[in-house]
């Protein structure tokens, strides 16, 4: 094995695990119970995972349409919508919340509206946790399912449109079973994606315990004053990746 | 952002701790000989790296630029934010030469550590305003007006010292306030009715200041219950002790309490 590939290889390899391990080493084991089952803690993890659902749910509601116009239809300066879909990967997740304040805020130039005609304020409110949550998570969904559906074969609609199906029923019954296994690890990534979201949420929907305060948030916060609940949040927050690994194992582990 | 790892340090302390044990010694025999006069024989040159509470943003730069305009050489590089934060990277390693935070408690994580050289010393004190939009459009006159229902209230998160004293002038007044966010630092609360997403917030008078005519500021006599005395240090690993110590001189001086006094700070 050639030395100047092996050695930096090793170091990117420990670099990626040191710190992991490190949350393991020093993580309170002896208060661990404790600080797990403290009612914050349930109730940052409870507003996280709902709100990471919704979120998902809200992606696939949305995106896989959004996912089947890009791959499936032609029309002009769509390469440019596909780049406009992508922002949100590569944008700060801070600059999202603010981009969202400006849009959807009290005072924001669609909020504005939503507050005088609907009396719906969405700024500090769990609603807001998931759109700020969608937001960031839902590019992941609509490439993950755009790329399944490039890769999946038209001719199967195509025959399917040729046989009387319209173009609707054949996406519902012909397209959406094909393409079922590509929407789930989206699915998967814009979940774990949104369950991991800090800046956008604490810009867009401020942090209030059970409110909006998500477990990233809570991590945060706690590591001001109280460093051992944060490391313990954390380790929950590594075990949930790891699940969701382990879930996605056989799509990307097996691919070697 | 400084949320960086917060225990794993320990090997970079080993490493450190001569020299750290030198730098103790040579600030310890310096700040012997001239504090008051001013008669180390070196001129102070290079970057001094400031830690300061969120709330000393306007006059600490201004400070900053008399300091480079005085010491020719030098430059003043500012990490502002909430105190707590600054603290807690400042224990994990944080390279800074000068801690200004905006309460003692937050001051004494840093000195619980040994990471403060010498004593922390006061050098002004904040009171507390309420900050709504421009023209006060909810006429919000008192503390207990914040209690209103309907009202969107933002304060500073409990950990963070604007947050400990909005909720002790709280306590002063008897109410109970639930606000739609605990803010990380005071200048996001601030920010938060800049952008009228909040209908007021408590935050510190020197805000209310700094942001001119974007917000109006409430006076209310609860906040006599709760100045926060901020305290300003030479931190034990400062990288550049020298300069560290001609800046912290400059904010104690005559010309540094007039600009600080100007933000709106109180003398000490």
């Amino acid at each position: 094995m050639p030395v100047p590939l092996l050695v930096p290889a090793l170091i990117g390899l420990a670099f990626l695990l040191l710190p992991l391990i490190a949350l393991l080493v020093r993580a309170p084991w002896r208060s661990l119970p404790e600080q797990l089952t403290s009612a914050e803690v349930w109730e940052a993890l409870r507003l996280s995972l709902v709100c990471a659902t919704a979120a998902t749910g809200l992606s696939l509601v949305v995106g896989v349409p959004l996912a089947w116009l890009l791959a499936r239809t032609r029309f002009p300066g769509r390469g440019l919508v596909r780049a406009l879909v992508t922002l949100p990967l590569v944008l700060p997740p801070v600059v999202g919340g603010v981009a969202l304040l400006l849009a959807f805020g009290r005072n924001g130039v669609i909020g504005q509206w939503l507050d005088s005609w609907f009396g719906i304020t969405l700024p500090f409110t769990t609603t807001g946790v998931v759109l700020a949550e969608t937001f960031v998570a839902m590019p992941f969904l609509v490439i993950s399912v755009e790329g399944t559906l490039r890769a999946a074969d038209p001719r199967y609609e195509e025959a399917a449109t040729t046989l009387g199906a319209s173009r609707f029923t054949a996406f519902r019954r012909v397209t959406l079973p094909l393409i079922a296994p590509g929407i789930a690890a989206g699915a998967v990534l814009a979940w774990a994606r949104a369950l991991g979201e800090f800046g956008a949420t604490i810009t867009f929907a401020g942090n209030f315990p059970g409110r909006t305060q998500t477990m990233p948030l809570a991590v945060y916060l706690a590591l001001q004053n109280d460093p051992a609940a944060a490391i313990a949040l954390s380790l929950v927050l590594l075990a949930v990746s790891i699940a969701v690994l382990a879930a996605l194992r056989d799509r990307w582990m097996t691919a070697s | 952002m400084t949320r960086s790892a917060h225990r794993p340090r320990r090997t970079l302390q080993v490493a450190g701790a001569s020299a750290a044990a030198l730098l103790t010694l040579s600030a310890c025999s310096s700040s012997g000989t001239g504090s008051d006069k001013g008669s180390s024989p070196a001129k102070p040159s290079g970057t001094v790296t400031v830690f300061a509470a969120a709330s000393l943003k306007e006059s600490f730069e201004a400070l900053g630029k008399t300091f480079e305009k005085q010491h020719p050489g030098t430059k003043v590089t500012f990490n502002f934010g909430g105190s707590d934060t600054l603290a807690a990277s400042i224990t994990s390693g944080a390279p800074a030469d000068v801690f200004a935070a905006a309460s003692p408690k937050t001051m004494a994580t840093v000195t619980d550590q040994q990471d403060a050289a010498g004593t922390p010393v006061t050098f002004v004190r904040n009171r507390l305003e309420i900050a709504t939009p421009p023209g006060n459009p909810d006429h919000i006159s008192s503390l207990k007006d914040l209690t209103k229902p309907g009202l969107k209230v933002v304060l500073c998160d409990k950990t963070v010292p604007c947050g400990a004293a909005a909720q002790k002038a709280l306590d002063a007044g008897g109410l109970t306030l639930t606000p739609v966010s605990y803010e990380q630092d005071v200048k996001s609360a601030l920010t938060k009715v800049e952008l009228k997403e909040a209908d007021a917030a408590v935050v510190y008078r020197t805000d209310v200041r700094a942001a001119g005519d974007k917000v109006a500021g409430v006076d209310f006599p609860e906040s006599a219950q709760a100045v926060n005395d901020y305290p300003i240090a030479l931190l034990e690993n400062a990288p550049n002790p020298k300069a560290a110590k001609a800046f912290v001189a400059l904010v104690r001086s005559t010309e540094g309490r007039k600009a600080l006094s100007g933000a709106g700070f109180l003398k000490p």
